[in-house]
Order: C-alpha cells, then sequence, then structure tokens
C-alpha cells in the first residue's frame, strides 16, 4: 500500500560552472600585467660620518663631469654622450686600473646622467663580453656561476659618484 | 535495392565535462601570476631610457621611490619630505637586507634631488638602487 516513492537522483547543475570559471578568468586575464621591471642596477658606497679621502693618482681616474646644461665633459674636454662608450673602453684597456669619478651638478638633467651611466654601464658590459669569450670561449651572457664571478674580478665596475656641486655663478 | 543512409554509431557530441578543469588550469594560472598593484601614483613622471638595462627577476625584493616632475617624493602611498627618506627605507632594510630600491625618477628632473635620495639611502644602509628606466630602441 505505502509505496515508496522514487525520488529523483539528486544533482548541481555543473554546465554554468564554465560560465562561472570564465568569468573569474577573464577578470584576472585583465587586471595580470606581465612587465618586468628594468633598469640600470647601481651599488651605492656606504655611508661614512667622516669621509677620509684617499688619494688616487691622477693617471688613474677619469673625470667625468656633466654640467647644468647638459654637455659632458671628460677630463675637461667636451665629448659627445655616445662617444663617451669608445672612449673609457680605450681608457681602461690602455689602464685597467682606471677609474670614473663621475660627477654632476645640482641642475643637471637626469635623463642625461642616465644616458652618460649608461655609456658608462654599456662600456663595462663590451669589456667583460670581450674577457669572457677570449678566456671562456662564451659570450658573457653565456658564462656560468662561477665564469661571472672570474669576469667580476677581472673587469670591476669601478664609477665613483662624486655628490654634486652648487653650479658656480 | 534500398539504399539506406550510412549513420556513423560513435557519438557525435565534443565532451564537454572537462571543460570547466581546463578553465579552472587557466584561472589558477593567472590567479598565481597576478600582481595586484597595491599604491595608487600620485606623482607624474616618465622614465628616462637607456640600453645597458638589466631585468629585474625578483619582484618581491623591490621597493619603489617615485619622484615626479614637481620634485615631490613618494614612497608606498604617501607623499614625504625628502629626510623622511632614511627612516622608512631602513625600515624596509630591516625587514629585507637584500632590499633593492627602485627609483622610478622622471627624466626631467635635477640631479639635485637625486642625489638627496641617495645620501639619504646612504644614510639608511640601503645600497642596493636601480635606476628605473624603459628599453631604447
Amino acid at each position: 500500500m505505502f509505496r515508496k516513492r522514487k525520488k529523483p537522483p539528486v544533482e548541481i547543475p555543473t554546465s554554468s560552472m564554465a560560465d562561472i570559471s570564465f568569468l573569474l578568468l577573464l577578470f584576472f586575464l585583465v587586471t595580470t600585467t606581465i612587465d618586468i621591471d628594468t633598469g640600470i642596477d647601481l651599488v651605492l658606497p656606504p655611508w661614512v660620518e667622516n669621509a677620509e679621502q684617499v688619494q688616487v693618482k691622477s693617471d688613474n681616474i677619469a673625470n667625468l663631469l656633466v654640467n647644468e646644461v647638459g654637455d659632458v665633459l671628460l677630463d675637461e674636454k667636451i665629448i659627445g654622450v655616445p662617444q663617451i662608450k669608445p672612449e673609457i673602453i680605450a681608457r681602461i684597456k690602455a689602464n685597467p686600473k682606471l677609474i670614473i669619478s663621475y660627477k654632476t651638478v645640482r641642475d643637471t638633467p637626469y635623463n642625461i646622467y642616465i644616458s652618460v651611466m649608461d655609456q658608462l654601464k654599456l662600456a663595462y658590459r663590451e669589456l667583460r663580453d670581450e674577457y669572457s669569450r677570449q678566456k671562456f670561449g662564451v659570450p658573457a651572457d653565456e658564462a656560468t656561476e662561477s665564469q661571472i664571478q672570474d669576469i667580476r674580478k677581472a673587469i670591476p665596475q669601478r664609477i665613483s659618484l662624486a655628490e654634486p656641486t652648487q653650479a658656480e655663478g | 535495392m534500398k539504399f539506406q543512409k550510412k549513420i556513423a554509431q560513435t557519438q557525435q557530441t565534443i565532451p564537454t565535462a572537462s571543460l570547466p578543469d581546463i578553465i579552472f588550469m587557466l584561472l589558477i594560472f593567472f590567479m598565481v601570476t597576478t600582481v595586484l598593484r597595491e599604491v595608487d601614483i600620485q606623482v607624474e613622471f616618465t622614465l628616462p631610457e637607456a640600453v645597458a638595462l638589466e631585468k629585474i627577476d625578483n619582484k618581491r625584493l623591490l621597493s619603489y621611490i617615485w619622484i615626479g616632475k614637481d620634485e615631490r617624493i613618494q614612497i608606498d602611498d604617501s607623499i614625504l619630505p625628502v629626510d623622511a627618506i632614511s627612516n622608512i627605507a631602513y625600515q624596509k632594510r630591516m625587514n629585507n637586507p637584500n632590499i633593492i630600491m627602485s627609483l622610478r625618477i622622471d627624466k626631467g628632473s635635477r640631479m639635485g634631488i637625486v642625489s638627496d635620495v641617495q645620501q639619504e639611502l646612504r644614510r639608511a644602509d640601503a645600497l642596493r638602487i636601480n635606476y628605473s628606466a624603459l628599453v631604447k630602441f
């Protein structure tokens, strides 16, 4: 008499699941930015209260000065920005101990500072690449970790940042 | 003779049961790679261009300092005076000793302010910096 009523199978409708996850997917697609930061690396010298002056032989220094209008002077001679790289490469080859003293004035435009810094970095990059090819037979960006250490030791980046001075006059 | 239309015995539909799984996989990929922007940039700046650029793979090491056209300095979410930088940079360096300070400076800025910021960073011993620049073609 009391027949058990046959229950319909219980089911959660899953057909819209794909739509929901598509919606989420679109949200993350739109918000994702896969941009890698690029820039010029630099390590600042540590802060010392009373900086002691270290005398360096003047032969070992290349004085690089950028004035307030953006003229670049290498050892008091005016030089165009693209000429800095070949000039610095030639000078480091002649004297591996060369220190580049990079000085600006407070009114130097930042983009000129960066383009000169870029030239210095390019010069070091080219020197390191050359060294790597000679010693290891591979370009510098394919060198192994220990080879990179060796390259860095052989050609250290000697850029000294001098504090900018107030423009005269 | 009768010509009977041949009907394939196999199922004609494409199985869609695994569709959600595929979408979820994509979803999870994008969820993991997404870095939601944490700060609003309140200063206006255009980055300079350079060639000898290095890529920074590890974004977690980065901390940004913005310097805008009007020489205002922003760290995290606030505009700060120059002499407040060393304290903040010091705290940041305490939390993360390998921190790289990424300087995003407008290309029209003067070196005076850039140097002041660098002096503050030296004082805080946050010595690894990176001048953010765009690729020059």
